[in-house]
Formats: C-alpha cells, sequence, structure tokens
C-alpha cells in the first residue's frame, strides 16, 4: 500500500539548514496498523506529513497504491489526498462554525457527491463513531473525545485507503484515549490501513507494528503483539 | 455561481461573522452612497442650469447700451448711449436671413398699475408680437401683441400671471381695463413664463404704444434677437457669436463708440453663455465621478482588507479544507465569491439609501442652482458593475493568498 524508499527531507531556515529526514525506507501492506515512534525532533511528523502528501520529500520515492506520489502540482494533490488519505489530528481540525454532521460531510462536497447522498453517508459515520446524537451540535459543543471521534468519522468519510493520524490521543486523557484507540482498532478490523504517530508507549502497543525514528533515521522495525484497548461503552 | 453548496457556505460564514460582514458592507454602501448622492447633485447642477436658461429662448441675443467708457474721436467717456429703431432697423435688415425672432424693446420700471382697489408697482415693456417667443412665454389666457397693435398705437396689454393674481386675485381679466401711470391699457392676454414669479411681474404693450405713451420718440433700451436654428449645437454657437460680433461693432461704429470700449455695447449671447455653464457642468461632473470612484476605491481597499484579515483568520480552516481534498480553485471561488456577494449587497443597500433619499428629498431641493437631483437607470447600472467588478478586484488578491497557503503550514498555526 505504502512503499518509500530513500526518503530524504532537510528543512531551510535561513542559512541553516535541518536534515529531517536521513534515508528511510519503509513498506506498510494492506490492513496493516502501524505507529511510528520516536522523540520530538525525530522526524516522526514530517514523515507523516509526506506520507500525507502535505509536503514534499527532496529525494527518494513515494508509492501510495500504486501511484508515485512527485511533483505534485496542488489541484492534483489535492484529489489524491481526497481519494486516498483521511487526515486525524491531534488537535481534532474541526470547522468550528459547522455542524458535526457538515464537517463528516466535508470531504464528499469536495468529492462533487449530491447532498442528500452526502448526508446520508456522514450520518452513517457518525452513527459508526457512535454520535449519531450529536450530528447537529458544533465543535464547540462536543468533548475531545467526541470532537476526535467527528474527526475520525470525517476521515472515514472518503472511504481513504490509509488513515493517518498524528497524535490521536494526545490532547486526551487517559480513558479517552482508550476509546479513541478502540475505535481506531475497530476501524482497522474491518481491514483499513491505519498509521498513528505517537510518543506514547501504551498507544503504540495498540498497533500491530512499531516503527522507531531516531535522528531522522529508522533504527527499529518490529511487530507487536497488539493490545486491544478495554471494551468499554461509549460515553 | 448557481451552486447551492457554495451559497450555504457563503451564507454560513457570513452568519458567523456578522460584525466583520457588517463592517465590511458598510464602507462599500457609504461609497456608492456617496456616489450615487454626487452624481444626483451634478444631475440637480444640470437641472438647475437648464431651468436658469429656460426663462428666456435658449439662443437669445440680448442687446443694452451704457455710458462709453472710453474716449473716442474727440468724445469724451461717459457719454449715455441710446439706441433708437434705426438701430434696430439695421440689423433687421442686415441679417433678415439670419434672424428668426426679433423685437426692440422700451421698457419702464416700476410702474403703478392699478386695477379697482388693488394695485402694484411692475415693470412695463414695450415690444413686438416676437417677444412672446424670446421671452420663452406661454399664454395662459388670451392673445399676445401683434403687428395690427404696433401699427395703431393700441393701448393693450399682456400681463404676468402674477400681476393677474396680485390685481385680478383670480377673477376674469380679460377685456378688463387696468390703469398704468395713468392711462387705461385692455387686457388682451395673461402669460406664464418658466423663469417664475420674477419673470411673471411684468406687463407688456405695444412698442410704439410704449414709446408713445412714455414720451420716448423713438428710443429703444434693448433689443432681443434670436437666430434661425441651426441642425448642431456647434454651427449655432458658431453662427451666434458672428452675429454678437458683427451686431456689436455695427452698433458702435452707428453711436461712434471706440471698438475697445466694451461698457457702452453690450451684447449678451444667452447660447454662449450657456455653453460655458454645461462645460462647467460637465467639469463638475467628470469631478463628481472622480470623487464618488475614489471613494469607492477606498471601500475596495477596506474590502480588500477585510478579506485579507478573514484570510488570515482562516488560514487553518482553509488548511483543514485543502488536507480533506479542497482543490485551490474551489479557495479561491469561495473566498471571492464572498467578496462580490458582500460588495454587491451592501452596494445595492447604499444604492437603495441613496436612491430613496433622493426620491425622498430630491424633488423639494429647488434652489438656484440645483435642482431635483436624481440619477437614471444607466447610471445605476453603471454603479452595480462597478460594484461586482470592486468585488472581484477586492476579494482577489486575498482570494490568491487564501490559495497559496501551503496545508502543513495552515494546520501548524496555531
Amino acid at each position: 500500500m505504502i512503499e518509500i524508499k530513500n526518503l530524504h527531507k532537510s528543512y531551510h531556515m535561513g542559512k541553516n539548514s535541518l536534515h529531517v529526514l536521513k534515508g528511510i525506507n519503509f513498506t506498510v501492506a494492506e490492513g496493516e496498523m502501524v505507529s511510528i515512534m520516536g522523540s520530538s525532533g525525530s522526524g516522526k511528523s514530517t514523515l507523516l506529513n509526506i506520507l500525507g502528501i502535505l509536503d514534499e520529500a527532496d529525494d527518494g520515492t513515494y508509492t501510495l497504491d500504486g501511484t508515485l506520489i512527485k511533483n505534485l502540482n496542488e489541484k492534483v494533490a489535492a484529489r489524491y489526498r481526497n481519494k486516498f488519505l483521511g487526515f486525524i489530528f491531534q488537535s481534532f481540525n474541526l470547522i468550528n462554525y459547522k455542524s458535526a454532521l457538515d464537517n463528516v460531510s466535508m470531504p464528499l462536497y469536495y468529492q462533487g457527491v449530491k447532498r442528500n447522498i452526502r448526508t446520508e453517508k456522514a450520518m452513517h459515520y457518525l452513527e459508526k463513531v457512535g454520535l449519531a446524537d450529536w450530528a447537529s451540535h458544533l465543535p464547540s459543543e462536543l468533548s475531545g473525545g467526541q470532537k476526535q471521534r467527528v474527526a475520525i468519522a470525517r476521515a472515514l468519510a472518503s472511504d481513504p485507503k490509509v488513515l493517518l493520524a498524528d497524535e490521536p490521543t494526545g490532547a486526551l486523557d487517559t480513558k479517552t484515549s482508550y476509546e479513541v484507540m478502540e475505535l481506531i482498532q475497530g476501524i482497522n478490523d474491518e481491514g483499513k490501513t491505519i498509521l498513528i504517530v505517537t510518543h506514547e508507549e501504551d498507544i503504540a502497543h495498540m498497533t500491530k507494528r512499531i516503527v522507531n525514528l531516531k535522528d531522522g533515521l529508522i533504527i527499529d522495525d518490529s511487530l507487536v503483539n497488539q493490545v486491544r484497548a478495554k471494551t468499554e461503552a461509549y460515553v | 455561481m448557481f451552486n447551492i453548496e457554495r451559497w450555504q457556505e457563503i451564507f454560513e460564514a457570513i452568519r458567523k461573522n456578522k460584525l466583520r460582514t457588517f463592517l465590511t458592507g458598510l464602507s462599500v454602501a457609504s461609497g456608492i452612497f456617496i456616489l450615487v448622492i454626487l452624481l444626483a447633485i451634478g444631475e440637480g447642477m444640470q437641472n438647475g442650469v437648464a431651468k436658469q436658461f429656460e426663462k428666456d429662448a435658449t439662443n437669445r441675443i440680448s442687446v443694452w447700451t451704457n455710458v462709453t467708457s472710453v474716449e473716442y474721436k474727440g468724445l469724451n467717456p461717459g457719454r449715455i448711449i441710446e439706441m433708437d429703431n434705426r438701430d434696430y432697423e439695421m440689423a433687421v435688415n442686415k441679417n433678415s436671413d439670419k434672424l428668426e425672432y426679433k423685437s426692440g424693446v422700451y421698457s419702464r420700471w416700476g410702474q403703478l398699475t392699478t386695477y379697482k382697489k388693488e394695485n402694484g408697482s411692475y415693470r412695463v415693456e414695450g415690444v413686438r408680437g416676437d417677444y412672446q417667443f424670446l421671452e420663452n412665454a406661454t399664454l395662459v389666457a388670451g392673445r399676445y401683441i401683434n403687428q395690427g397693435d404696433l401699427n395703431n398705437f393700441e393701448k393693450i396689454t399682456v400681463i404676468g400671471n402674477q400681476v393677474y393674481l396680485d390685481l385680478f386675485k383670480g377673477e376674469n381679466a380679460i377685456g378688463e381695463y387696468v390703469d398704468i401711470s395713468g392711462i387705461k391699457f385692455k387686457v388682451v392676454g395673461i402669460y406664464t413664463d418658466p423663469g417664475g414669479e420674477r419673470e411673471e411681474t411684468r406687463l407688456f404693450i405695444p412698442l410704439t404704444t410704449a414709446q408713445r405713451v412714455f414720451n420716448a420718440g423713438n428710443k429703444l433700451r434693448s433689443l432681443a434677437f434670436t437666430l434661425i436654428k441651426h441642425d448642431n449645437y456647434k454651427d449655432a454657437l458658431a453662427a451666434s457669436e458672428a452675429f454678437s460680433a458683427e451686431l456689436e461693432s455695427d452698433l458702435k461704429a452707428a453711436h461712434t463708440i471706440s471698438p475697445t470700449d466694451d461698457r457702452a455695447v453690450n451684447v449678451n449671447n444667452t447660447l454662449e453663455k450657456a455653453k460655458k455653464f454645461y462645460d462647467l457642468n460637465n467639469m463638475i461632473r467628470w469631478f463628481f465621478w472622480g470623487v464618488g470612484i475614489c471613494t469607492i476605491i477606498a471601500g475596495v481597499v477596506g474590502v480588500s482588507n477585510i478579506m485579507l484579515i478573514i484570510v488570515k483568520e482562516r488560514t487553518k480552516e482553509i488548511g483543514i479544507r485543502k488536507a480533506i481534498g479542497a482543490q485551490p480553485w474551489s479557495i479561491i471561488g469561495m473566498i471571492l465569491h464572498e467578496s462580490i456577494f458582500v460588495t454587491a449587497v451592501a452596494g445595492f443597500v447604499g444604492l437603495m439609501f441613496s436612491m430613496l433619499l433622493l426620491q425622498l428629498v430630491g424633488p423639494f431641493i429647488e434652489t438656484e442652482y440645483i435642482r431635483n437631483p436624481s440619477v437614471d437607470f444607466s447610471v445605476a447600472i453603471t454603479t452595480v458593475i462597478i460594484l461586482v467588478v470592486a468585488g472581484a478586484v477586492a476579494g482577489f488578491f486575498p482570494a490568491y493568498r487564501a490559495a497559496n497557503i501551503k496545508p502543513i503550514e495552515a494546520l501548524r498555526d496555531e
């Protein structure tokens, strides 16, 4: 599903150049649930941004679902993001003046899906994350965990190949974190490929494979026994 | 444009940012308001000036004389120059093919005029039949002076509407006799003049009668002419100027006046004067357009500024939209659309307010130089076009900036 070879990325700040990724090689097969770990500055967020076509590598190749991602213009990049990827952010990044339902249906709007179908689909995903009753609420009326679940529903709405989560539990307490992870595990169980960037050990161990980054290089890449998040009723 | 989703997005964005939108709109609305009011005042000035020239025939040329101011051929300055019938005849004979209406005038100010117990002091003018058209007067009742009256020294008079109201209080006047300076004149007509009350407080009597009853011999106070109409304004003006100049030099020659004396003979060319006014008026109009457009530009800059702030404010949102698949053009469209919509609606409000004000107040404005300020349909359409263009211009730069926002930077923006 994801194949990257010899990926390099540097940031230039004035005269200083910061070599963040120094030759990353790694592949993710369909249906995998991988966590990318590393201390801050290890390059994990940069890697995720490149994977998410939000940023472009200086060197190396990135193939997503058989499509080479290189030198894309904004238009094509936007289309690929919409088609291939679903994003989950640490700070949720919901549009605060739109209801939960409208937030979830937004990727479908950009796909050109008709309104009634869009609403139907968005409602389906909201049900899936257990927030059907909150469809008409604004993000400001939801708790952190609920917001993240709306964000997950939004990420799923366009039926992407890969879900990319950047510290999805970073802003949540442990209990809520586990609930969100349980939801993500459920999605993975249905066959969706998921990449999670995290620096929390317990969250990482809820995935099936941990990739450890340090100073722009992969120092460890190993499969782990997945710890299931506790099954509890949704709040 | 007709994408309902886009409209929903815009209404949502506006609903969530009422104050911001209101302030944006206010600057545009006031810009349009000022533009329309200025244009209306320009129009009003045009109307006012037109009205000024309506009181007499627009191509009228009047001649009157004064004292000489320059020594000439041994004659001292300060000589009183008086015209007489010969001057009139000379001018008429020389230009018989050019003149449309013509009249010599012998007038007296402040003549006590009495009818029964009512009296008033009016200007009495001895004129020829053509004078009706030279004055642009319309008869309300009866007839005007004719050649027969002149030939027979008839003691008849055509009175102004105001004189009629003063003396007759609305009673029948035709056939009645009024007493002018002790002489009975039969009222044969009542006229109205677009020049208003001032022009209607006069009595016209036959020129020959006037010269006789006022013991004036064959003297004339002034001459009035109009030239035969030309097809276009330029020709008319040229003919009128040539005639004025020739008449002036002829009169000077006849009365032994220095050609350099600019006081002794006055030839007043209405057309020339009108042209000056219309030229001035046109300039004022362009000036008003200029000021109005500048006001709108200020409004546009304001809108542009606010839209930039909006883009800045919505950077993160735009980043999110891009991350989940928004195309750059859809972002541009969104900002541009909102900008045009806000400008257009606000502009319309400004337009409506100014129109309303003009409708309510305009007809009551009747000063000497501003009359019924209003704007016509084409001006309204022009301002609407200006609005849409202004909205597009105001939205363009912010939209361009928004489209160039990198999602990754936008998302990092907390």
